[in-house]
């Protein structure tokens, strides 16, 4: 199948299946998902939506299930006969049958309604909903094998695999290991010197060493700011009319700082949410908090600016609920959350804290540098120095000047005064080329756009179905009266209050969706799948115990990620061999029963990354402005509004790190997107990936891939005393970490004789492949395009692009 | 043996590729669907339309000169717009605050065809065709600036995030045809309107939480038509061929090691690849179109990137089943100058979209194919900028404007919906952006409502969570 998302409830339910006879049915899990997807929209919490006076969503209350209205009762616990839900979902009769027709829902197949039935039966009872408890350390389960692992993610699978009755798999060979592990760490694949040392530390810790050795590497921090920028959605324009660049890589480069400097997620969080309110806030406090700056901004026209103003607190409220709550808060800024219990008055009291930027929502014309206020500077000492002296030497001309046309004024002999103004435009030409030194060095000074209170607090309003002309009353900054309640430091609660709150530990969300987040990123999809939705349609947890122990011990090593991550890796679950049957691939596509360690294309980047590795041409710099490696040509200038043009970068640059890629919002570089990079428009807590022709054409001919597959031809080439054979492990070793059997070998050795004479025929051919390479003598040329058509070949294995 | 004429051997093989349904825009199968959600992919009941043309004129043409005829309003020159049309409405920032005089049109319009609808004069070709033709003054929408209105227009949505209509219909839908994309992307490259001209975002033909192979694929005008279309240089056919067996056997072997049956969809994809190759060349070649089709879409046809070659293509499309072709037509955002600019902007589509209707009427397709031609909102009324009978500019107007469709299952030779003598209100049958998507989707056989897909909770549509209508008045 070409896609990998077999949506939402299926899998997680699948997972239950195996279990439902052996355990009670759980509410949380069983059978609110099926009474949220079928019966909240007419009997939920939404009051305003509610039909026949009943609400599913509580046992009791005047209108929950357990009422009897009009003589009947939608559940009596422990009946089924008396309960007319039971009747209802049952019904033939068009009239009484639930969902109705016209709802558009589809029926409830035979399985659920067993389920409902188990659960009426075994006495109806009610949970409040999991994601909004305080998660609590679960006792470690029991499991059959002990001697599999003692740790307590391997315990919590093994004894879902136990239930199931299935086995966990084999522990993966070293080498797809080392692969799979600096991957996942790095973004990046394993040198081959790195699978030597790894294959020859034959002792007991061999792998944990190089686990440690990858956290501990720089591109550990890009590889996860990476995911990170996705959730806040980080792009280098402002995404909206003229599509402005915009200057963020202050950002970024704090980011990548706190993964390796390994900042709790506590202050990840709350420096970024409120790093301004600080008493006094480090540089670092203030790039961070420019996550509030993130937002899509409009430039001045024809828009109105009190609703571009609405319009970015919506984007800032957005981001906080998709990266920190996990929640689909935006649904209640028009009605209460129909699904929820966040209500109109949450959003708003939350939107509350976001409404006090002290700046124009709309940027006026071309932001100078891509900086829209506020911002600070980013200068060093010595550049504040140099900076402080330009400004001297400027007010000195300045003065000189001046003093000079006052000369001027009072010199009365034409000659000499002639000479005194040559003299002072001369000093005038000084100044103004002093001024433009002064204005390129600033340039190269760094700046970051941050978050900055107005002084006088604008005050929040109610806005009448979402609109920005129509408000209602004034509404006090607040959290969700669903959630724990918020501790204010003064009379009016601030960003910081709310970033207290979430790095509360008994918050129910902010560990859960953190950990579930980082989970992800390790087996492919989330414990809940729905990482940017834990609300009730969300989907429900594969493994809850599992999640909330993770969530708790996150908190209780004080927010450590890289622990998190560690412990993950180190896992028995995770070092499991992809490899498995057909059937299991079909019967469990996503792997949400980890019965096996789990298979996915990789993403664009670490495809692109992965190219410009093995064939030696990465640059390892890091930090600073984004670049533009090349792209085909007329894209910006196809949707662009002033008809801007594309111009790559050269030399280096073209070979940084694909999370240095200049990303622009109308038209983002089409070698991420068509591998299912998102646009950066809207906050993405997942990628989907999808296998489609386009992906294959990206592989087969981008240019830059093309030109990196003979780079790679021509090191392979350059090794002294190797033959056919041997250089053709060595390139495939070098692609994909592994060694080529001998059928492999013998097909690669095949596929070059074929091509060879082909170019040997065709001089003409290898000759526009090598390009300006001049090679000596027109059988090397087709020497070498024979390698570079075989090292593409080796580009395009599935199992190159694929983390396996 | 020359190993490039094994091809037999391994032409079972691809053959076998090409059958196994993996397309570039396979149909949303059951397997694929979220198994709990509502989502009814395929069609709900018989369709009137196979695919849609949308022609889409960013920047907003004015109704009040090309389509709303008012002639009354010529009494009213530079007279204040009264305060009880107006209402207090919301202008945008650039006219806020100023005085609202009444600028009529310029431009005569003339009863047309046997059914005598009236058509601005400024559309000459159109009105030979208009017979077929079915404009919809009554359409209105939330939007009152560009970025907003177009992305409305093309999600559903004023936000950005949402999928675009090519993609829902790719994935309701599925594919028509084994070689294209089912939804193609085409900016002309040029225009006339000297004006402020908008952009256009990728996200107007993404996919957003859709799968990524319903997103629209467009079209460039330089280069490869489809990115990445063509082999590197030094890289033929044959070689390319030669490389592809050597490729699927090595997946096809480790699919046998390993068991993931997307690598079998792996060469699938690159089987499809190669053959896209071969397919889209074939189609942006026009050398085959005979000297009068060609004298139809008139002389701009010959250049790339002209509104006039997309209609072409857009019909070369048509004939191979494309589903969803859009073209993007910028240049109508005539705040000034608008005479002159609309002169010019008409000459570039009057002719060729005439065309594209007749060449599709000539071929039997304008029966099942359904025309929509519109830009994200109407105009006002009243003048911006110097007014004189001559000159004048007009500035956004959300609360009217006119769509004009065609073709599958439209009834031609009407005019839907009414305004109010100042062309400002909508005072019968009012048709919202919404409305004209159910619209649509109804055409192609889609109840709107139940085309949906579970995402942050929701089952997510392209007409939101608003009630909508079709509009079963204009249909045959």
């Amino acid at each position: 199948m070409t896609l990998r998302i077999r949506y939402l409830l299926a899998g997680a339910l699948m997972l239950r299946v195996g279990c439902a006879q052996a355990e009670n049915i759980k509410f949380n899990l069983d059978i609110r998902p099926i009474l949220s997807d079928r019966c909240f929209l007419c009997h939920g919490r939404a009051a305003k939506d509610r039909k026949a006076h009943l609400r599913l969503d509580q046992a009791d209350g005047p209108e929950g299930a357990y009422r009897t209205y009009e003589g009947k009762t939608a559940i009596v616990p422990g009946s089924t006969g008396k309960s007319q839900l039971w009747r209802r979902i049952n019904s033939e009769d068009e009239n009484e049958v639930m969902p109705p027709p016209e709802a558009h829902k589809k029926r409830l197949t035979r399985e659920e309604r067993e389920r409902i039935k188990q659960w009426i039966e075994e006495g109806a009872v009610y949970e409040e909903f999991w994601a909004f408890e305080p998660p609590k350390k679960p006792v470690p389960p029991k499991v059959e094998n002990a001697r599999w692992s003692g740790q307590p993610i391997d315990l919590h699978v093994l004894r879902k695999l136990e239930d199931a009755g299935r086995r966990p798999s084999a522990e993966a060979d070293k080498r797809t290991l080392i692969r799979r592990v600096t991957f996942d760490l790095t973004g990046l694949p394993p040198t081959r010197d790195e699978i030597r040392a790894f294959l020859a530390d034959e002792g007991p810790s061999a792998y944990e060493k190089l686990v440690d050795r990858l956290i501990a590497s720089k591109q550990y921090g890009e590889h996860m700011t990476r995911y990170w920028l996705d959730l806040v959605r980080f792009a280098d324009t402002n995404g909206m009319h003229k599509d402005f660049y915009r200057n963020f890589i202050a950002y970024r480069d704090w980011v990548i700082r706190a993964f390796n400097d390994n900042l709790g997620y506590d202050d990840f969080l709350r420096f970024q949410l409120a790093g301004d309110l600080y008493a006094e806030p480090t540089r670092d406090q203030l790039v961070a908090s420019g996550f509030n700056r993130l937002h899509l901004i409009i430039d001045r026209g024809t828009a109105l600016p009190e609703e571009s103003y609405v319009k970015n607190v919506i984007d800032r409220v957005t981001a906080v609920g998709t990266a920190f709550m996990g929640m689909t808060v935006n649904c209640a800024r028009c009605h209460d959350h129909k699904y929820d219990p966040i209500t109109r008055k949450d959003y708003y009291a939350l939107f509350a804290f976001f409404n006090n930027l002290d700046a124009a929502p709309e940027t006026s014309g071309r932001p100078r540098n891509g900086l829209q206020p506020p911002f600070i500077s980013l200068a060093t000492p010595e550049q504040e120095k140099q900076l402080k002296d330009f400004d001297a030497q400027l007010k000195g001309l300045g003065s000189e000047i001046e003093q000079a046309k006052k000369s001027e004024g009072s010199e009365k002999d034409p000659k000499k005064k002639k000479k005194l103004v040559t003299a002072r435009k001369k000093i005038d030409a000084n100044r103004k080329r002093l001024q433009k030194q002064r204005d390129a060095f600033a340039r190269n000074v760094p700046h970051a756009m941050v978050m900055k209170e107005c002084e006088k607090v604008r005050p929040a309003y109610f806005l009448k179905r979402g609109q920005y002309d129509q408000p209602g009353e004034v509404v006090e900054r607040n959290t969700p009266a669903f959630l724990p309640p918020l501790k204010k430091r003064n009379e009016l609660a601030s960003r910081m209050d709310l970033a207290d709150w979430f790095a509360n530990r008994r918050h129910p969300l902010t560990a859960r969706v953190a950990v579930n987040r980082f989970w992800q990123q390790f087996f492919g999809v989330g414990i809940v799948k729905t990482s940017e939705d834990m609300g009730t349609q969300g989907e429900v947890p594969s493994r809850p115990a599992l999640l909330d122990y993770l969530a708790v011990s996150f908190i209780e090593t004080g927010w450590d990620i890289k622990a998190l991550v560690k412990q993950i890796v180190m896992s028995r679950t995770y070092r499991q061999a992809s490899v498995t049957t057909p059937q299991q691939f079909e019967q469990d596509p996503e792997n949400r029963l980890l019965a096996r360690g789990s298979r996915y294309r990789m993403d664009a980047e670490m495809i692109r990354d992965q190219i410009l590795a093995t064939s030696g041409l990465l640059s390892p710099r890091m930090y600073g402005r984004s670049v533009k490696p090349p792209q085909p040509a007329g894209l910006w200038k196809a949707v662009s509004m002033t008809g801007e043009r594309f111009r790559p970068d050269a030399g280096e640059d073209i070979y940084r790190r694909s999370l240095y890629t200049h990303w622009k919002r109308a038209m983002p570089p089409p070698q991420m997107t068509i591998l299912n990079a998102p646009i950066r428009d809207a906050c993405i807590a997942r990628r989907e990936r999808t296998n489609t022709p386009l992906q294959a054409l990206l592989l087969l001919n981008e240019s830059e891939y093309f030109k990196a597959a003979r780079q790679l031809a021509h090191n392979v080439l350059k090794e002294d005393g190797l033959d056919t054979k041997k250089r053709i492990a060595l390139a495939w070793e070098t692609v994909t970490a592994k060694l080529p059997d001998d059928r492999e070998s013998d097909l690669m050795a095949k596929l070059i004789e074929d091509i060879k004479r082909r170019y040997d025929e065709q001089p003409q051919l290898a000759g526009a492949l090598c390009g300006k390479l001049n090679m000596p003598s027109a059988h090397q040329e087709a020497e070498l395009a024979a390698w570079t058509i075989a090292v593409n070949t080796l580009y395009n294995l599935d199992i190159t692009k694929t983390r396996e | 043996m020359n190993p490039f004429s094994e091809q037999s051997n391994l032409q079972t093989r691809r053959a076998f590729l090409q059958n196994t349904g993996t397309g570039l825009g396979m149909a949303a199968l059951g397997t694929l669907l979220p198994q709990n959600s509502a989502a009814q992919t395929g069609n709900h009941f018989k369709p009137k339309a196979k695919r849609i043309l949308f022609l889409f004129m960013a920047g907003a043409p004015s109704q009040v000169d090309l389509f709303d005829y008012k002639p009354e309003l010529h009494k009213r020159f530079k007279t204040e717009l009264p305060k009880s049309v107006s209402m207090g409405q919301r202008v945008t920032a650039m006219t806020r605050g100023r005085t609202q005089l009444v600028a009529p049109s310029k431009f005569t319009f003339s009863r047309r065809g046997q059914s005598g609808v009236w058509v601005s004069d400024l559309l000459p070709y159109l009105s030979t065709v208009a017979d077929d033709l079915c404009f919809v003054h009554s359409m209105h929408t939330d939007a009152i600036n560009h970025d907003p209105g177009k992305t409305s227009f093309c999600t559903g949505s004023e936000i950005p995030g949402k999928p675009s209509m090519g993609a829902w219909l790719s994935y309701g839908l599925g594919t028509m045809n084994k070689d294209l994309p089912d939804f193609v992307v085409m900016p002309s490259a040029f225009w006339s309107g000297r004006v402020n001209v908008q952009a256009l975002y990728a996200r107007l033909w993404g996919s957003a939480f859709l799968p990524s192979r319903h997103q629209g694929t467009s079209f460039q005008t330089t280069g490869d038509p489809v990115l990445f279309l063509s082999n590197p240089k030094g890289v033929d056919g044959p070689v390319r061929r030669r490389m592809l067996d050597a490729l699927s056997l090595l997946n096809e072997k480790h699919h046998s090691e390993i068991g993931d049956p997307e690598i079998q969809t792996t060469i699938a994809q690159q089987e499809m690849a190669f053959r896209m190759q071969s397919s889209v060349p074939e189609l942006t070649d026009i050398s085959d179109e005979p000297k009068a089709a060609l004298e139809l879409y008139g002389s701009e046809v010959h250049k790339l990137g002209s509104y006039a070659r997309n209609c072409l293509l857009a019909r070369r499309m048509a004939e191979r089943n494309v589903r969803f072709i859009q073209l993007f037509h910028r240049g109508w955002d005539h705040h000034s100058r608008l005479p002159q600019n609309l002169i010019g902007q008409c000459r570039d589509v009057d002719q060729p979209t005439a065309a594209l209707l007749k060449d599709l009427k000539q071929r039997g397709l304008l029966d099942d194919t359904l025309i929509v031609f519109v830009g994200e909102f109407g105009r006002t009324v009243y003048g911006q900028g110097g007014l004189t009978r001559e000159n004048y500019g007009r500035d956004h107007h959300p609360r009217c404007f006119t769509a004009m469709l065609a073709g599958g299952g439209i009834r031609g030779g009407i005019h839907y919906g009414k305004t109010d003598d100042y062309c400002y209100n909508i005072v019968e049958n009012p048709v919202h952006v919404r409305d004209l998507h159910a619209t649509m989707l109804h055409l192609l056989g889609i109840d709107h409502r139940k085309l949906t897909f579970p995402f942050l909770g929701l089952d997510q549509r392209l007409t939101g969570v608003e009630p909508s209508r079709v509009v079963r008045e204009i249909f045959v």
